[in-house]
């Protein structure tokens, strides 16, 4: 069996415990890369716990810049036994094992195809230090040192990195360093000319940015303006309110009295969370709550309320696997019919569906301005995949001219001046009223809030004639937003395309390289990425130009499809299902094999035919 | 429920506040409540209060739930924005909103359904917060919009009006605020208008929860014989521990009290409370003395009323979480947002 040899193109995969400090160490291998120009795309798949479970790193290098998972791995940073046979099978044939061979392990343990990288991590380890957790934590480093040697990887940019993480803690540098030469003094030493993998300096990183979905998020909301963030502690979001938080403590304190211009509020639950998020939105703050499925679940009953009473709110689901607690560490885009229509009776939301962080920062700057325009409530439907792993992607842009739509408030000149106000009368035919905010006038202006039935002037009516016609306006309200939503990107194919396929989300990166590869085995598919709920025209033009439509999708029961069938009305069979939903994102290698199998099919059929 | 609707012209002579403004400007649409609620009493006082402290009707929210006592807040300050909002969360509807504009004064009104069944977990958080409202349960032991059930405020024992005796222990909101850190805790009876007014009043002018039980019978439903809730149980029962007068900031404190017999409390605002004793040894800046006291009294089947603690230097959410002085819905993009050059400068750190 010949050994895997490749250049910027493999997968490295990082078995651990979780606890044991691997992360940071694993995140220092996958920047180091990036530093040397090269693209990577991380993940991180851990457990739902502290201390204990198996938890994996994978970094895929990819020179070509593909940021999907790859699928499979080439070498296997082992360094759990209670996973050790599983990881060992997951090896591509020819791949690579990196272990600690402190203690001998039977050879019955390992596959013969494999090429062997054995470093004695407790060794050196044990040699070198006193202190356990100092054993435990180094030994992480030591590693990504061998990896440096073994991989031909540039030992300056670790060293460099080292160095800025630890700029403000200078007395870690010294110790860091020592530890990643052990393991690279010790593979330079046993391991020269082993491995076929190796890292060379490229330029295809550019200007490109290595960040979290929820970060990035979480900024968004800052740039957007936001100024309450209610919110619950759950997996996969919490680290978006946290980011919001960090990020206003340095962005958003006033200079000379010291004090916030935000103000953030752990609510005891999402209920309250979201009770919060609509008084103030109601008030004239832009305000959001971050949350997962079982958090949508609790709020269902405010974002009716949001709907009928048409107060705005920012709401960003950060989906995991479902249902009930379901996989909480995991990823999915399971939440969409629920976010949707969440809520009894006749309810719709608005929906957008970012692909990567620097997507969620502005869909998270762009849902506040919806959500007042609309005075409606908006979801941001992110993923674990997104919110939770940094990715590589462009730079965070603002537009410097842009101001913020706070949508159709009726100040107290207009009232003074004489201007109808009628809180849910539409004026302007777009079937969006004007608002008022509280103490706004004296004498004009005033009305009163509910989610009973009400007139055009918010008065309490129990008339079926009244309730007809707020509930009809709403539903052009929701026409009013097809055209103000973001639009779909259209991936046209080289040559004309019988077939079409519909993405969205964290879909994207194993998308575009799916695409890229059937492509160069002639299989032509247009593709249409659909960025927001309701669907706007173009989605369903898109349909219609093709015979036959793939729909990939993280979850079980093809949701974005049933969606179109229902709101587009689409006959069902125009349809064909890629469906992943074990937990783990989607690879470029599933949506291939999936394509390709079924447009073989077609063809095979075609021809028999 | 009175069908006629007033005339909106009024006699000239009518008492004006400081601002021109009449008590018939404090009032809202006619009431929908059964004739003789206590409901309405309660809407009557804050209609009184607000009269008498001169505040413009537009600068005040009010805020409520679900069920008779939250569907009020229509019936009184027809120049305030209102929001009925869902079962049991006005607490947190109004924790927003009470962030966006620091403000504006905030009515919350709920009943014993709203805030100690459904809400009662939004109940307590937001006295543990400080959020600086006036919380007003209108506590009458029923549900009366569903026709009679028992809720979580009745007593055990109590018979409800087909005869079925509650044998749930009830649950004290008084006590509750207390444990939760309520800063300002008061009990009443809507039929005591005397003892009402002023502590709406002074619950208005102090800086953060303050929280008012008022025990206002259902004329439907819980006002028979066996009812702990009735207007004839609570006048029997009645034990006022003080009687307050409220003088609101800028006025001199004329009437003097015999010294033992009263205690001035000053607030943050510059009012003063001035509480005669109607209990020697009662202390109301007592927390811990005040919950022993409450539990010995009901023990003995008191209602206990009055002014049952205060903290008149306590600090408010917004002084907790340091925001601005400036209403956070008044920013704008110049105040909140921080431009390209900054957003390059985080890019940096990203790479």
């Amino acid at each position: 069996m010949q050994p895997i040899s490749a250049t910027n193109d493999f997968v490295v995969k990082f078995a651990n415990v979780n606890g044991s400090g691997s992360a940071s160490a694993n995140e220092l291998f996958a920047r180091s890369v990036l530093r040397m120009g090269v693209p990577v795309a991380s993940r991180n798949i851990f457990p739902s716990n502290i201390q204990g479970l198996p938890t994996w790193y994978e970094v895929r290098i990819s020179g070509d810049g593909w940021l999907g998972r790859r699928g499979g791995v080439d070498l296997m940073v082992a360094m759990n036994p209670q996973t050790w046979d599983k990881d060992v099978a997951e090896i591509e044939k020819g791949g690579y094992l990196l272990y600690d061979s402190t203690k001998p392990i039977p050879a019955s343990k390992f596959r013969k195809d494999l090429t062997l990288l054995p470093v004695p991590l407790t060794e050196i380890c044990n040699r070198a230090y006193s202190d356990p957790r100092q054993r435990q934590l180094f030994k992480n480093i030591i590693y990504v040192g061998a990896l440096a040697f073994v991989l031909d990887m540039d030992l300056s940019a670790v060293k460099w990195l080292i160095a800025e993480q630890f700029e403000n803690k200078k007395k870690l540098i010294a110790p860091n360093l020592q530890a990643l030469d052990f393991g690279y003094d010790y593979a330079k030493e046993h391991l020269k000319g082993v491995c076929g993998l190796k890292i060379r300096h490229a330029d295809k990183v550019g200007d490109r940015i290595f960040i979290g979905g929820n970060d990035a998020a979480g900024l968004g909301a800052v740039y957007g303006g936001a100024t309450v963030c209610a919110w619950y502690p759950i997996t996969p979001s919490t680290s978006l309110a946290e980011s919001f938080t960090k990020h206003c403590e340095r962005l958003r304190v006033d200079p000379v009295t010291k004090k916030n211009k935000f103000a953030v509020v752990q609510a005891e639950d999402e209920i309250a969370a979201i009770g919060m998020v609509l008084g103030a939105n109601w008030n004239g703050a832009r305000a959001f709550t971050a949350t997962s499925g079982p958090g949508i679940s609790l709020m269902q009953e405010l974002f009716g309320f949001s709907y009928y009473a048409e107060i705005p709110a920012v709401v960003f689901d950060i989906q995991r696997g479902g249902p009930s607690t379901g996989m909480p560490t995991r990823t999915q885009q399971s939440d969409l019919m629920l976010a949707a229509y969440a809520g009894h009776g006749d309810t719709k939301h608005v929906l957008l569906f970012p692909e990567d962080p620097r997507e969620s920062f502005e869909f998270a700057a762009t849902a506040f301005d919806l959500a007042e325009r609309l005075q409606t409530l908006v979801l941001v439907m992110m993923d674990l995949d997104i919110g939770m792993n940094d990715w590589l992607c462009k730079p965070l842009a603002w537009n410097k001219e842009r101001k913020y739509d706070r949508g159709k408030v009726m100040t107290a000149d207009e009232l003074e001046a004489g201007k109808e106000f009628g809180r849910y009368l539409d004026v302007d035919g777009d079937a969006i009223p004007y608002r008022t905010l509280p103490g706004t006038h004296p004498s004009k202006g005033v009305y009163f809030t509910r989610g009973s039935s009400h007139d055009r002037y918010a008065r309490y009516s129990e008339d079926g004639g009244v309730y007809v016609e707020v509930m009809q306006r709403l539903l052009q309200k929701f026409e009013t937003a097809k055209s103000l939503v973001p639009k779909p990107v259209l991936h046209k194919a080289k040559e004309p395309a019988k077939f079409g396929a519909l993405y969205f989300g964290s879909t994207s990166a194993a998308m575009d390289e799916a695409l890229a590869a059937l492509e160069s085995h002639g299989l032509h598919i247009d593709a249409l990425r659909v960025r927001a709920f309701p669907f706007s025209e173009e989605v369903v033009e898109f349909i219609n130009a093709h015979e036959q439509v793939f729909v990939v999708e993280q979850n079980r029961d093809a949701q974005l499809q049933k969606m179109i069938v229902n709101e587009c009305a689409i006959d069902p069979a125009r349809f064909i299902s890629i469906l992943h939903y074990d937990g783990t994102p989607v690879t470029a290698r599933f949506i291939i094999n999936a394509i390709s199998e079924r447009m073989k099919l077609g063809k095979a059929r075609e021809a028999a035919e | 429920m009175t069908y006629i609707a007033k005339p909106k012209l009024h006699h000239p002579g009518l008492p004006t506040n400081a601002l021109g403004f009449t008590r018939r400007d404090y009032e809202g649409r006619i009431s929908t409540l059964c004739a003789g609620c206590g409901h309405d009493s309660i809407s009557a006082a804050l209609i009184q209060a607000c009269f008498e402290l001169d505040i413009e009707p537009h600068r005040v929210a009010k805020l409520s739930g679900i069920g008779c006592s939250s569907k009020t807040p229509d019936y009184f300050l027809g120049q305030s924005h209102g929001f009925n909002s869902v079962h049991g969360r006005m607490p947190s509807v109004l924790t927003g909103a009470n962030l966006a504009n620091r403000e504006l004064i905030y009515l919350g009104v709920s009943g014993d359904g709203d805030s100690a069944s459904i809400g009662l977990g939004q109940f307590a958080h937001c006295m543990r917060r400080g959020v600086n409202m006036v919380y007003i349960c209108e506590n009458n032991g029923v549900y009366g919009l569903t026709k009679g059930q028992f809720s979580a405020t009745a007593d055990k024992g109590s018979k409800a009006k087909g005869g079925a005796v509650n044998t749930d222990s009830p649950i004290d909101l008084v006590s509750l605020a207390l444990l939760m850190g309520a800063s300002f805790v008061a009990r009443s009876f809507s039929g005591d208008k005397k003892q009402l007014v002023p502590l709406i009043k002074a619950a208005i002018a102090h800086r953060g929860s303050a929280v008012l039980d008022v025990i206002s019978p259902c004329v439907t439903f819980n006002n028979h014989a066996g009812s702990t809730k009735s207007f004839d149980f609570v006048r029997d029962h009645n034990e006022a521990v003080n009687k307050l007068d409220f003088v609101p900031a800028k006025k001199e404190i004329t009437v003097d009290y015999e010294p033992g017999t009263s205690e001035v409390v000053r607030q943050h605002d510059g009012s003063f409370i001035k509480l005669a004793k109607l209990h020697p040894d009662y202390d109301p800046s007592n927390r811990v003395a005040a919950l022993t006291y409450l539990q010995e009294r009901e023990a003995a089947g008191e209602v206990v009323t009055g002014l049952l603690y205060i903290d008149p230097d306590t600090q408010d959410l917004h002084e907790h979480l340091g925001t601005v002085d400036a209403p956070l819905n008044r920013m704008t993009e110049d105040d909140l947002c921080p431009g390209v050059d900054m957003l390059e400068t985080i890019n940096a750190e990203y790479r």
